[in-house]
């Protein structure tokens, strides 16, 4: 029920503060593209983004700087250094 | 960075199951809680399950909502389905459930109920324009991951100005239940893998107090193989050196606060509420009700339900293996007279449920029993 997965930011329509307008994303993931709501998004995104998906909602805006933070403390551990 | 593929390197996978093995060697052996159903799912499809250490034993917890789905609220659905002029709209995995008299959506759907599968609960407001004449019910099935969309959807409505859409709200918040389960003395576990999506949502701070009152290793973990390592690894030197901490080994997704955008909707619209889990009983304020204010897309309000006690299936064990105490295979239904295709309980419906994630991948438990 909690699956959610990353897809990548191709237009954007909306606006942050405008709950009266609707807040929504085309999003791709290898070529299957999808429109999708911002609505409870953490961060607004940029095209270029990468988002969490759930039920048609993005939840979080990914950083990828956290994701080189979190795949190197993995790669590290599976090499024993930590 | 595709957020993907570098998660799903076998050869990073293999280093830290290894990893994984050494640490676990140089402790004492030790339990722990998974207690997202999608975890429960992703360790039997990766076959990680069969590959854990001895001395590591991993028990699912209550984090299938369908499984935890009371009968009660089963029944007060199919009684809904068979109004005349409702129209359901559910997510997928909720439609074979059956309740107390044995039927499910499947079966109301086959007798001329009007029930729809979605992906999306927006998907709802389209199914209210194009159906006029009747009041879709979205069923409010799920935890903190889901419950912000049925949020946004409410207010999406209400902006639209859409009368006939309501929302039959069984929302539950994960924290009450793993409290409930803690103070049982029966259960012995030593941590806990949080689950990620819900931690995407309430944060990793939330865990603390599971930390401060119950001494418990709490981390929260991805869905892929290698996030699913790394946090048991951490999961495992916390537990050996015996100084348990809240560990987020999901940076890329959750934070320790959460995403407040999401949890400030869902107040806006729901309040906690005492709230009746299959196996667990009723957990003082660990439900979701929508407010008064918005009492007009209370389906339960509108169709003046009322909830009658349902016995739960006769010798379904479902309760039991919810509450982590037994396997699926000590059932004596389990593989017999209950199967994925002629399923009796909720855990063996859902495709996260734990009886069908054993029956799936052909699950024994991992002590060799």
């Amino acid at each position: 029920m909690c699956l959610a997965v990353p897809m990548k930011v191709l237009e954007i329509a909306g606006d942050p503060n405008d709950f009266f307008r609707a807040q929504i994303a085309v999003v791709d993931m290898e070529g299957v593209s999808k429109e999708i709501r911002l609505d409870i998004v953490d961060r607004w995104p940029q095209v270029g983004d990468y988002l969490i998906i759930h039920a048609g909602f993005a939840i979080h805006t990914l950083d990828p700087r956290e994701a080189e933070i979190n795949i190197g403390l993995m790669r590290e551990m599976a090499d024993n250094f930590i | 960075m595709k957020y993907l593929d570098e998660f799903r390197d076998n050869s990073l996978a293999k280093r830290l199951l290894e990893e994984l093995h050494d640490s676990v060697k140089r402790g004492n052996p030790f339990r722990v809680m998974e207690v997202c159903g999608t975890h429960t799912m992703a360790i039997f499809r990766s076959g990680l399950r069969s590959l854990l250490p001895e001395g590591l034993q991993l028990i699912s917890g209550p984090g299938c909502p369908v499984c935890v789905t009371s009968a009660s609220h089963i029944d007060a659905i199919m009684e809904m389905a068979n109004i005349a002029n409702t129209r359901i709209a559910l997510f997928g995995d909720l439609f074979r459930v059956p309740g107390s008299n044995n039927q499910s959506l499947a079966y109301a759907s086959s007798q001329g109920a009007k029930v729809d599968i979605v992906y999306s609960p927006m998907d709802c407001l389209q199914l209210a324009c194009d159906n006029p004449d009747d009041l879709i019910i979205f069923l409010g099935v799920g935890f903190e991951t889901t419950t912000p969309t049925i949020a946004a959807t409410i207010l999406a409505a209400q902006n639209s100005n859409i009368e006939n859409f309501a929302v039959f709200s069984t929302h539950k918040v994960m924290p009450p239940p793993l409290i409930a389960l803690l103070d049982d003395p029966e259960l012995q576990i030593d941590g806990l893998l949080c689950p990620g999506h819900v931690s995407a949502i309430i944060g990793a701070d939330a865990y603390q107090p599971l930390v401060d009152s119950y001494g418990l290793s709490c981390v929260v973990g991805g869905f892929e193989t290698t996030d699913i390592l790394q946090a048991l690894i951490l999961l495992s030197r916390q537990i050996g050196a015996g100084k348990p901490s809240v560990e987020n080994a999901y940076t890329r997704v959750v934070s320790r606060k959460g995403n407040k955008r999401a949890a400030n909707m869902v107040s806006e619209i729901f309040q906690p509420v005492d709230m009746e889990w299959r196996g667990l009983g009723v957990i003082p304020q660990s439900g979701l009700a929508i407010r008064e204010k918005y009492g007009r897309y209370d389906a339960e309000k509108r169709l003046d339900m009322s909830f009658k006690a349902a016995a739960e299936p006769k010798g379904c064990r479902c309760g039991e293996i919810l509450k982590g105490k037994e396997l699926p295979t000590q059932c004596p239904l389990y593989a017999k007279r209950c199967t994925p295709a002629s399923p009796i309980g909720p855990c063996m419906v859902s495709s996260e449920g734990t009886c069908a994630a054993f029956y799936k991948y052909g699950g024994v438990d991992n002590d060799g029993c």
